[in-house]
C-alpha cells in the first residue's frame, strides 16, 4: 500500500528524516513514536506530500507519487489527514465543513454529499451538532468533525498527526475510540502519537523512530516489553 | 459676520447633481481597485519570484508617487504622446483605481498572510485545488480580517475623490467651487460640500460595520 525507499528530508542544512525505507500494507495500523524532534510527522507529512522529500522515493499502491509527473491533488484525494490543532474551516459550520471537499474535489451531487455527511458525523455522535460553527465545539468534538471530515472523500488511507496532543485530557478517549472503530472497518491507518496505550492496544506495528530514523520496528507487544534497541528502552522507561 | 445661505438655495440642486457624479466614480474606481488589488495580493504571496516582483514594483510606484500627479499624468501627460483625448470620467476612474490598487493588494496580502497555515494545509489534504482554497477557504476568512482596513481605504479614497475637480470632472468639489466663485461667496458653498462629504462617509462606515458584524457570526 504505502512504501519508502531512502526516504530523506532536509530543512536547510538540517537533515529531519535519514533514509526511511519501510512498508505498509493494506490494512495496517501503524503508530509511529519516538521523542520529539526525531521527524515523525515529517514522515507522516511527506506521505501526502505536504512536505517535499528531498530523496528518496515514496510508492502508494503502486504509483510513485515523488515522481514529478504525479499530481499532487490527485494523491491527496485517496488519503485523509487529522492534525494535531484540527484546522477546521471557521466560517463554515459542521456540516459545511464535511462536504465541502466531496463537492468540490470529487464533483459529488449536494444531497449525496448531505448524506454522507450526516453520516459520518453521527457515527463520530455530533449528530446533534451539524449546523454548530466550530468554535463552539470542544477540542475533542473539533477533532471528531476533522476525522469525519478526511472520511467524507472516502479515503484509502488515514494520517494522523498527533491527533490527541492538543486535547483536554478528558477529551482524549472520545477521539481515540472513534479511531478504534475505524481501525475496525480496514482502513490502513499511520497515526504519529504519544498515546502509549493506544498504540499498544490498537496499531499493528509499532515505528520507532529518533534522529530521523526508524530505530526500531515491529509488534506492539514486543516494542514494549521487550524493545531492542538501547533508545527504545531509554525512550520507553521516561513515557510508560 | 458676513454669513447669508439663502444665497447658496438656488445652487442647490446643481451642488447635489454632483453626489451621483462623485459616488458614480468612487464606486467604479472601487471595484477596479479591489479587482485588481486581489489579482496583485495573489501575485505578491506567489513564490514564484518573477509572478511577485513585477506587482512589488507596481505597489512602489503607486504607493510612492502623488496621487494627483498619477492623475494628472494620466489625463494630460499620457494623452499627449498618442494625441488621444482621454474623458476626464475615464482618467479619475483609472488614477484612483489603479492607485487603490496598490493599496488595496497590500491590505489583502496582510490579511491572506494572517490565515491561519493550517488552514492552506487542511485544504491541500482533503485534495482541493487552488483555486477553490483560494475562493471558498483563504479569501472569506481574510475578508474578515481586513474588512476594517479595506473600509477605511474606501473611506480615503471617497475623500480624496475630491482631487478629481482639478481636472474638471464636475463633482460635488468641483461644483462647490463653481458656485462659489459665481457668487463670490465660498464659505456657504464649501460648508455645504463638506456636510455632504461627512453625510457620505458617515453612511459608508456604517455598512462597513454591519458588514462586519455579519461576518462575525461565526466568532
Amino acid at each position: 500500500m504505502i512504501k519508502t525507499i531512502d526516504l530523506t528530508k532536509t530543512f536547510g542544512e538540517h537533515t529531519v528524516l535519514r533514509e526511511i525505507t519501510t512498508t505498509i500494507d493494506q490494512g495496517e495500523v501503524v503508530a509511529i513514536i519516538g521523542p520529539s524532534g526525531s521527524g515523525k510527522s515529517t514522515l507522516l507529512r511527506c506521505l501526502n506530500l505536504l512536505e517535499n522529500p528531498s530523496q528518496g522515493y515514496i510508492w502508494i499502491k503502486n504509483r510513485e507519487i515523488t515522481s514529478p509527473k504525479v499530481k499532487k491533488v490527485e494523491i491527496r484525494k485517496d488519503i485523509g489527514m487529522v492534525f494535531q490543532h484540527f484546522h477546521l474551516f471557521p466560517h463554515m459550520t459542521v456540516l459545511e465543513n464535511v462536504m465541502y471537499a466531496p463537492i468540490k474535489v470529487k464533483n459529488m451531487k449536494k444531497e449525496l454529499a448531505v448524506k454522507i455527511a450526516k453520516g459520518l458525523l453521527a457515527k463520530v455522535g455530533l449528530k446533534d451538532k451539524i449546523d454548530a460553527y466550530p468554535n463552539r465545539l470542544s477540542g475533542g468534538q473539533k477533532q471528531r468533525v476533522a476525522i469525519a471530515r478526511a472520511l467524507a472523500m472516502e479515503p484509502e488511507i488515514m494520517l494522523f498527526d498527533e491527533p490527541t496532543s492538543a486535547l483536554d485530557p478528558e477529551m482524549v478517549k472520545e477521539v481515540l475510540d472513534v479511531m478504534k472503530d475505524l481501525t475496525q472497518t480496514g482502513m490502513t491507518m499511520v497515526v504519529v502519537t504519544h498515546e502509549m496505550n493506544f498504540a499498544r492496544e490498537v496499531a499493528d506495528r509499532i515505528i520507532f523512530m529518533d534522529e530521523g530514523k526508524i530505530m526500531e520496528e515491529g509488534n506492539p507487544k514486543e516494542f514494549f516489553t521487550n524493545p531492542k534497541t538501547k533508545r527504545a528502552e531509554d525512550f520507553l522507561s521516561k513515557v510508560l | 459676520m458676513n454669513l447669508d445661505f439663502s444665497q447658496i438655495v438656488p445652487s442647490i440642486p446643481f451642488i447635489l447633481e454632483g453626489i451621483g457624479a462623485t459616488l458614480k466614480f468612487v464606486s467604479v474606481s472601487i471595484m477596479f481597485g479591489l479587482v485588481l488589488g486581489t489579482i496583485l495580493a495573489l501575485f505578491k504571496i506567489s513564490n514564484k519570484k518573477w509572478i511577485k516582483l513585477p506587482a512589488d514594483i507596481y505597489t512602489s510606484i503607486f504607493r510612492g508617487t502623488p496621487l494627483i500627479l498619477q492623475l494628472m499624468i494620466i489625463h494630460y501627460a499620457i494623452p499627449q504622446l498618442f494625441e488621444y483625448d482621454i474623458p476626464v470620467f475615464l482618467s479619475a476612474v483609472l488614477a484612483f483605481g489603479l492607485n487603490s490598487a496598490a493599496y488595496v493588494s497590500e491590505i489583502i496580502r496582510a490579511g491572506i498572510m494572517a490565515v491561519d497555515k493550517g488552514q492552506i494545509e487542511a485544504a491541500e489534504a482533503l485534495g482541493v485545488g487552488y483555486k477553490p482554497m483560494m475562493m471558498n477557504i483563504i479569501l472569506p476568512q481574510a475578508t474578515k480580517n481586513i474588512l476594517p482596513a479595506l473600509m477605511n481605504e474606501f473611506i480615503t479614497l471617497t475623500k480624496e475623490s475630491a482631487l478629481v475637480s482639478t481636472i474638471g470632472y464636475m463633482d460635488l468639489m468641483r461644483r462647490a467651487e463653481i458656485v462659489g466663485a459665481q457668487l463670490y461667496r465660498n464659505f456657504e458653498p464649501l460648508l455645504f460640500a463638506g456636510i455632504i462629504y461627512w453625510v457620505m462617509i458617515f453612511i459608508l462606515t456604517n455598512i462597513g460595520n454591519w458588514l462586519e458584524r455579519r461576518m462575525r457570526k461565526s466568532d
